[in-house]
Order: structure tokens, then sequence, then C-alpha cells
């Protein structure tokens, strides 16, 4: 966990509501692990906004996708490049690489897709063959659908059937044959559906992304507390990613 | 070189800053930002005889410079924090610590007291009547002057250690309860707990928080609290420990003059984690900047 000033190279929409922030900073960081998220101070805002990481480079750039949701998003939303914004990094646990899958299948809901962009790229670097399934509402909210397809196999889902194949992620999982493990991103109705769809895979290969109001990011406050079977756990620091066995649904 | 050196009921502290509880969990999270043995003190989260999940989520919402939560004391229980949470805290943390401790019956803030007054860790329990986000306990007992001298001399009864009372804004007449506290035998007094707010989600048209209402804390209400520390200085001769809503080291010496002889920090934690140690170095700037040699000859001073 770091604090650091960063600054805004591109914040710009690439789909409807859904803009990349791309930050860069003067200092070398140690690079984030997939599925870990960073809270950004935002003018006007007390707290800070919890945002997935997307992509990295090795210089400490970030590339974080949002969507505009809310009174802190929508200011977010009009900042500048060139312009500074105070960042805490390298927070919560992130996925956990299965080195023993050979073909894991992604599954991610509207802006849950970000996250698992680093992920696919740390999976094809080592040497998997990971399938992505991504599901929107609609064609114009569709973002990251080439950058996924130039990765992996990369398989859309609309629910309205304006782009891809009509429905949800979970229609695309039935078809999807011998995958080995499952990282999921998105919102709650559509993991809890996954959960409760998918075969059984060994302990520790079906890891669950979630999303929650956060305090302050860091495990102290206690806001972000869920029942599991190991346990209360804090969504913020010993998630937000969670294994299916530790899930209490 | 100025002092920065204060004194609650006889025990020292190397400076007046120290993190409110339920802001800075049991000081683990907080050691991978700083060296935590450089704080005066700081409270711990807020303890009850049995663990407890708290209150169903959201459990946190904003406001123009603050916050409101409704976490409802969730803790590990007084047990697991003198079995694991403590002794882990040893190693990392030599300064006198406040427990915290909260309850649904007197009995049980008795009990609690009774355990934690042999820990060696312990400077000072700090009892909890103020908790605005459960039902049946905490702001029950801090709401009546009764109810809050029953509970302070019932503790006072088991532990040896200094007693301080944290009170709640949430009163029509804060001096009240101070002044039953005190003459139940209270060593001193923390003030302010949050103030009880709500927020409804625009969209759904329903309160924003699952417990409908929530403490409200931050930069906002630091008006607030300083009011309530002036008027419970006027109104008691026992030591306070100012909070509600300081965020900086003009903050510290501004509660100091209404009459806190320490300080707490909370909310500030959660938005910046090296609040503290920012506010701690600060103070002697200020204090040099200031004309002020030592912050024991301040407290109360604007009386």
């Amino acid at each position: 966990m770091e604090l650091t000033d960063y600054t805004i190279v591109e914040n710009n929409r690439i789909a409807k509501d859904v803009l990349r922030l791309r930050l860069r900073c003067v200092a070398q960081r140690e690079p984030p692990r997939p599925g870990q998220f960073v809270n950004l101070k935002i003018d006007g805002c007390y707290l800070r906004r919890p945002i997935s990481v997307c992509d990295w480079d090795d210089c400490g750039g970030l590339t974080l996708l949002y969507k505009v949701v809310g009174e802190g998003t929508a200011k977010l939303a009009r900042h500048l490049p060139g312009e500074s914004l105070n960042i805490l990094t390298g927070l919560g646990n992130g996925y956990t690489i299965c080195a023993q899958a050979k073909r894991p299948v992604l599954l991610g809901g509207g802006v849950g897709a970000p996250p698992l962009y680093g992920l696919a790229k740390a999976l094809v670097r080592a040497g998997q063959r990971p399938l992505a399934i991504l599901g929107f509402n609609t064609a114009e909210e569709v973002f990251y659908r080439n950058e996924f397809a130039a990765l992996c196999e990369t398989k859309i889902t609309t629910a309205d059937g304006s782009l891809g194949q009509k429905g949800f992620v979970t229609h695309a999982l039935k078809a999807a044959e011998d995958y080995d493990a499952l990282y999921a991103c998105g919102p709650e109705a559509m993991l809890r559906a996954v959960y409760h769809q998918m075969p059984p895979l060994a302990a520790g290969q079906a890891q669950f992304s979630f999303e929650r109001r956060m305090g302050c990011g860091f495990g102290a406050c206690m806001v972000c507390s869920c029942r599991t079977v190991a346990g209360y756990k804090r969504i913020c620091m010993d998630g937000p990613v969670l294994t299916r066995e530790e899930i209490v649904w | 070189m100025v002092d920065l050196r204060v004194s609650l009921s006889g025990v020292e502290l190397q400076n007046p800053v120290i993190p409110a509880s339920g802001c800075f969990g049991f000081g683990q999270e907080f050691r991978a930002f700083y060296d935590i043995d450089m704080l005066g003190s700081f409270s711990f989260k807020g303890t009850t005889s049995a663990p407890r999940f708290g209150n169903e989520l959201p459990r946190v919402a904003e406001c123009e410079a603050g916050m409101l939560n409704s976490v409802g004391l969730q803790n590990p229980g007084i047990d697991a924090v003198l079995a694991e949470e403590l002794p882990r805290l040893k190693e990392h943390f030599h300064q006198p610590l406040i427990a915290n401790i909260s309850g649904f019956s007197i009995e049980e803030y008795a009990a609690c007291c009774e355990k934690i007054d042999r820990c060696d860790q312990v400077g000072i329990i700090e009892l909890n009547i103020s908790c605005p986000n459960v039902h049946g306990g905490g702001l029950a007992f801090g709401a009546d002057p009764d109810c809050a001298a029953r509970v302070t001399a019932a503790c006072k009864r088991v532990s040896g250690k200094p007693l301080y009372v944290k009170l709640s804004p949430n009163v029509t007449d804060i001096a009240a309860i101070a002044k039953a506290c005190e003459s139940a035998g209270a060593d001193g007094l923390s003030l302010i707990n949050t103030l009880l707010g709500m927020r409804i989600d625009l969209k759904t048209r329903r309160p924003l928080l699952a417990n409908k209402m929530g403490g409200f804390s931050g930069p906002a209400v630091f008006p607030v609290a300083l009011r309530m520390v002036w008027q419970v200085y006027e109104a008691v001769r026992i030591p306070i420990i100012g909070m509600g809503g300081v965020s900086s080291a003009g903050d510290v010496i501004e509660m100091m003059l209404a009459g806190a002889a320490a300080v707490q920090v909370g909310a500030a934690n959660l938005v910046n984690p090296y609040a503290c140690k920012e506010i701690i170095e600060r103070l002697p700037m200020e204090m040099e900047r200031l004309g002020i040699a030592s912050l024991r000859e301040i407290v109360g001073q604007a009386h």
C-alpha cells in the first residue's frame, strides 16, 4: 500500500458512461496484482473512491476504467490531463493465479470487466489460454472488446442482443467447455448466478471479485464486512476476491 | 524545543494525538503506513463481551465534509481482544492504550472492565455509552444522566484504571450527563461520539444505510464538538479528551484551548492513513508559530 500523487495522462469516454483514466507517476511503483484496486481522492468528496486496476506498465503507469454512477465518479470524469490525483494504491488481495490451470474462463459484467483485462494479460504470460466472456446491457456500453480479443478468445453478450450473443454471461458460460478455472467480476446478481450454475472445480479455482461501499479501503473501518464460511471478512482487505468455497449464498 | 507531553489522570502521553475508536482497528492496518509507536495512545475498536458482526450493509454514506457510518460495534469480543489482538500489538506499540468498552447491560460493561483491568498494556478504559448504531445499548445509557451514572459507578467498582466515559452529542444537555458521570466516579470524559444522521438515496427513495440512521463524523462536526468540549469543561473538573472532526494540528490546538487535555482523531484516519503522523509532525511547528511552549499549559485557555 502506498499513498502517491499521480498525474492524469488521459480521462476519456470509451463507451456510454464509461471512461478510461490513464495515470502516470514520477517514482517507480510496485506493480499491482491482477484484481487489486486503488482508492482515489476526488476534490469535493470526503471519502476516497475505490476503483479496480485494469492495466499497468513497468514505469508506474496505471489504467483504470470506471463508470459514472454518482457524484464522485461524475466529478472524476471532469478531471483533465495534467491534473493530479492523490491515490492509495496496492489495495486488496487480488486474484490468485491458478498455476495448474490451462483453460481459465473470465466472466465480466459491465464495469466488472476491467480487472479481468490485467488478469488476462497475466494468464497469457503464464502460458494459459483464457476465454473471456464479457456481458453488457447494450452495444453502446461495450468497451475493451478489441483489447481483450487481442489477448485471448473473447465472447460478448448483450442483454438486448445489439452486439454479440443475446443474453447474459451465464448463457455464454453454458456453451463454454473444459474450463478448469473461473475468475468473475460483476454485479452481485451475476456473480450469484455464475456461482449456482458453474460445475464444481478444484478448491480455489473459482474466484469472485466483490464490490462494496467502503470507508477506508485498507481494513480499518469495518464498513465493508461480509460473512464467509471462514468467518467475517473485509471486502477491502481480505477481498475483494473470495474463492467459491468461502462464499455464503 | 516545544513540549508535546500531556497527562490524563496520571497517565503520561508523549503527545496528545490519539486515533479514535472505530477508526484505527487494533492498530495493525496502520503499521503498514508508519510506526504507530509515535502516537500518544490509541483507542481500540469498541469491544463487547461477545463477538459481534454488527449491522447489515451498506454501513457507510457520505456528505459534504464528512461521513456517516452504521457499523454497529463489529468486534471479535473481549476474550479474543485480550488473547489475540493485544499480544499481537505488544511488539509494536509501547504507549498506554485506551480500551474502548461497550455493552448492552450494566453487567456486560462491568464484566468487560473487570477483564481489561488486568491488562498492563491498557492505561485508560473508555466507556462507550454513546454508540448511535446499536439498539438497546450504547446510546441508551448515554442519553440519560441516571443511567450514565449507574453504568459509570458499576465499572468504577471493578476497575482500578482511570475510567473515561465517552459521551454522546445526541442529547439536549451534555453538561448534565457529564456532571452525572463525574459524580458517579468517572476519572475523565471523552467527547463527542458521532452525531445521529441519515441520507436517502434519490434513485431508490430509501435510506442509504441499511440501519437507516448512522453516526455522522468528519470535519463538518468540528464546531459542534468544540462547543460541547467548551460546555463540559465549564461544568466538570475532570480531564476531557476532545474529539469530533479533528483533522489538523490547528484543530488539536483549538480543541485543547476549548478544554481538552488530549485529542482524538477519527474519520481523518480513513481518508488519509497518515493523518495522525502528519498532525504529530506538524504540531511543533504550529506551536512555535503560535508561541506555545507546552501543550499542557493551553488546556482550557480560551475560557
